[in-house]
């Protein structure tokens, strides 16, 4: 199995992502996907920025990924789905039906994002036939359903699983970070800045519950599926994404590759990724479950 | 300048009564389910049967009523035959159009039923024309329901660059994320309304009297808490009281539902082919109400156009069934956002 970086869902300073790319080019990785994929506001980095990094990371040997954002709402949103559609020196993940169909019209293969729904064989095969040359799981996918997709998974089609990090779970029109601060999603002053990995809610009893991240929320816990790499690629999984997190990131792809090499054992792999995650792990989606859950191996 | 074209009221029949309600009171169609997770309403005593389903559409048709089927959750492998066995019965008995979701299934329909009309759910998560005209060339879509995410201003941009009539909601309960997109139930209580047809399904929720104040509990975790003669409400938990950085607070939405009637004029303006009225799971009386009060409003902006203002009156009539809920102009209204 192949290790992919997610994109980056997080809104750093453009410095801190620079030098985050710049140490990802030396990690043992081999998939990148590149680009904001969460807010149009955000703008350290711009499509010209992405494609210099993705230069980069393609000289050190990667395959880097422009990834479209997932909620589009305006013109301007169009507009840059559009140039990213026109890239043609690298691949592309369209997150939203309108990105397949201008990736389709430029008939350039593509992967077919977690947020596309994919839940079943023929619409799969459908996407398969406009070109996409990789699907990504949706999250909440569990272990029996993916089964019934590998199953019928068109020639040459690779399968990708979120593997590692909060999952984003929900977007919205609007803006729960600025909301946090009583100022309007036009007037947000890039609070989701201050929030590296997003801003925790808690239920009234204290327990972590969701985390805002802009008009993102995701879970509060970290997705975790050190221990399912068995399954994994016994169900034919080609490529498990694990989603960048502020700090420890390039340790987080050693461990999952040392993991997969078999260099290190799942009880090892599991305390070290203990160490250094940003909250309590769940696996349930994989088994079924509720999310939250955690299921002992 | 108001287009001459039906601008049509769309509204939820859960059953056979609120079928019939909606249909007496004004509906220009209405939209059903099946009693399974073919549907994104699938709850306990609600949606029709086969001889429900076709007792309602006589029904319907016979007032010149359109009937219109939600299909609107993703099959998956394993029970893909239970969606395509109900294409197939919206096909033969006669409903005007079905709401689909899932692309697979729009192929099949498309090429297994080429006169059956399809309209894209909100559950579809297209919110631009481009997405929408995807579906338009692929599957021949004629209508699409738009998410909750838009301001009237992209609202206008979308009408503008699709052939596919765009229906929009106009009342009732509002889903703070984009419809489609949204894994928080499943993450909580193991079912979404993209696979099971729930949102923060009833078998998962607990009441406690503490003393503390009433406990609403999803699936053990704790959505909200109310203390004496605070209003209780049901624990959909994005509709929840949470803390972050040591302040309580409604962290997502408020308790509230979306109400866009004064926007009818421009909606009507802009070339909205059609307005929904959500609350599948809500009463007969509740259906009729709603409808009675908005067929008023449509009609009267119809007729009066940029002078239209939402009386009193039907304001009056719709508290009286939405239990005085606070309303809001949700995402059409840009500080929403």
């Amino acid at each position: 199995m192949k290790l992919a970086l997610g994109p980056p869902l997080y809104y750093w300073p453009r410095q801190q992502m620079l030098d985050f790319y710049e140490t990802i080019a030396e990690a043992p990785v081999d998939v990148v996907y590149l680009g904001e994929t969460v807010c149009s506001r955000r703008h350290e980095l711009r499509l010209p920025d992405w494609i210099d990094i993705a230069g980069l990371l393609a000289a050190a040997g990667k395959q880097a990924v422009l990834a479209t954002q997932t909620l589009i709402e305006s013109e301007s949103d169009l507009k840059t789905l559009r140039k990213l559609a026109e890239e043609k020196a690298f691949l592309a993940e369209a997150n939203d039906m309108g990105a397949v169909r201008l990736l389709a019209e430029s008939r350039r293969p593509f992967v077919a994002g977690p947020f596309l729904n994919v839940y079943n064989g023929a619409t799969l095969a459908m996407l398969a036939r406009l070109g996409a040359s990789r699907w990504v799981m949706p999250v909440e996918m569990s272990r029996e359903a993916l089964a019934g997709l590998q199953a019928s998974r068109p020639a040459g089609l690779e399968t990708e699983v979120f593997a590692y990090g909060r999952l984003p779970l929900a977007f919205s029109a609007r803006c729960f970070t600025a909301r946090h601060y009583n100022l309007q999603k036009d007037d947000c002053q890039f609070k989701c800045m201050e929030y590296p990995d997003g801003l925790l809610i808690r239920t009234r009893e204290k327990e972590g519950f969701l985390t805002l991240n802009g008009i993102q929320t995701q879970s509060a816990r970290v997705y975790n599926l050190i221990g399912e790499i068995g399954e994994l690629r016994a169900s034919g999984v080609d490529i498990l994404r694990l989603s960048p997190q502020s700090q420890h990131t390039p340790e987080l792809i050693d461990i999952f590759r040392a993991r997969l090499a078999g260099e290190m054992a799942t009880e090892e792999a599991r305390s070290r990724l203990d160490v250094i995650g940003i909250a309590e792990s769940c696996n349930g989606f994989w088994h079924g479950k509720p999310g939250l859950d955690q299921i002992a191996a | 300048m108001l287009s001459g074209k039906p601008f049509e009221l769309v509204c939820p029949a859960g059953a056979l009564p609120a079928l019939k309600a909606a249909v007496d009171n004004g509906a220009d169609c209405v939209y059903t389910g099946f009693k399974d997770n073919t549907n994104a309403r699938n709850f306990v005593g609600l949606n029709f049967d086969d001889a429900q389903m076709r007792e309602g559409i006589r029904y319907a048709h016979a007032r010149r009523a359109k009937v219109l089927l939600a299909l609107n959750t993703y099959p998956q492998v394993d029970t893909w035959s239970r969606w395509t066995a109900a294409v197939d019965k919206a096909a033969d008995f006669g409903i005007d159009a079905v709401i689909l979701a899932d692309p697979g299934l729009m192929e099949y329909a498309r090429a297994k039923h080429p006169q059956l009309r399809l309209h894209l759910s909100v559950q579809g998560s297209a919110t631009s024309y481009e997405a929408i005209n995807f579906y338009r060339e692929q599957f021949g879509i004629q209508r699409a329901v738009l998410p909750r995410v838009l301001a009237l201003a992209q609202v206008e941009q979308v009408v503008n660059n699709t052939q596919a009539e765009i229906e929009v909601f106009g009342f009732g309960g509002l889903c703070v994320m984009v419809e489609g997109r949204c894994a928080l139930s499943a993450y909580v209580t193991g079912e979404s309304p993209n696979t099971a047809g729930v949102c923060s399904p009833g078998k998962a929720v607990r009441w406690e009297q503490t003393g503390q104040g009433m406990e609403a509990r999803l699936n053990g975790m704790l959505i909200d808490r109310f203390a004496e003669g605070e209003k209780a409400g049901y624990p959909t938990l994005c509709k929840g009281r949470f803390e972050a950085n040591d302040e309580t607070y409604y962290a997502l939405e408020e308790p509230t539902s979306l109400n866009s009637m004064e926007l009818l004029p421009r909606l009507i303006e802009i070339g909205v082919k059609a307005i929904k009225i959500e609350g599948r799971q809500r009463s007969p009386a509740y259906v009729a109400q709603v409808t009675r009060v908005w067929r008023a409003a449509i009609d009267a902006a119809l007729r009066e156009k940029r002078e239209f203002t939402v009386r009193d009156s039907w304001m009056a009539e719709l508290n009286k069934v939405s239990e005085g809920n606070m309303h809001t102009l949700g995402a059409y209204y840009r500080p929403w956002k």
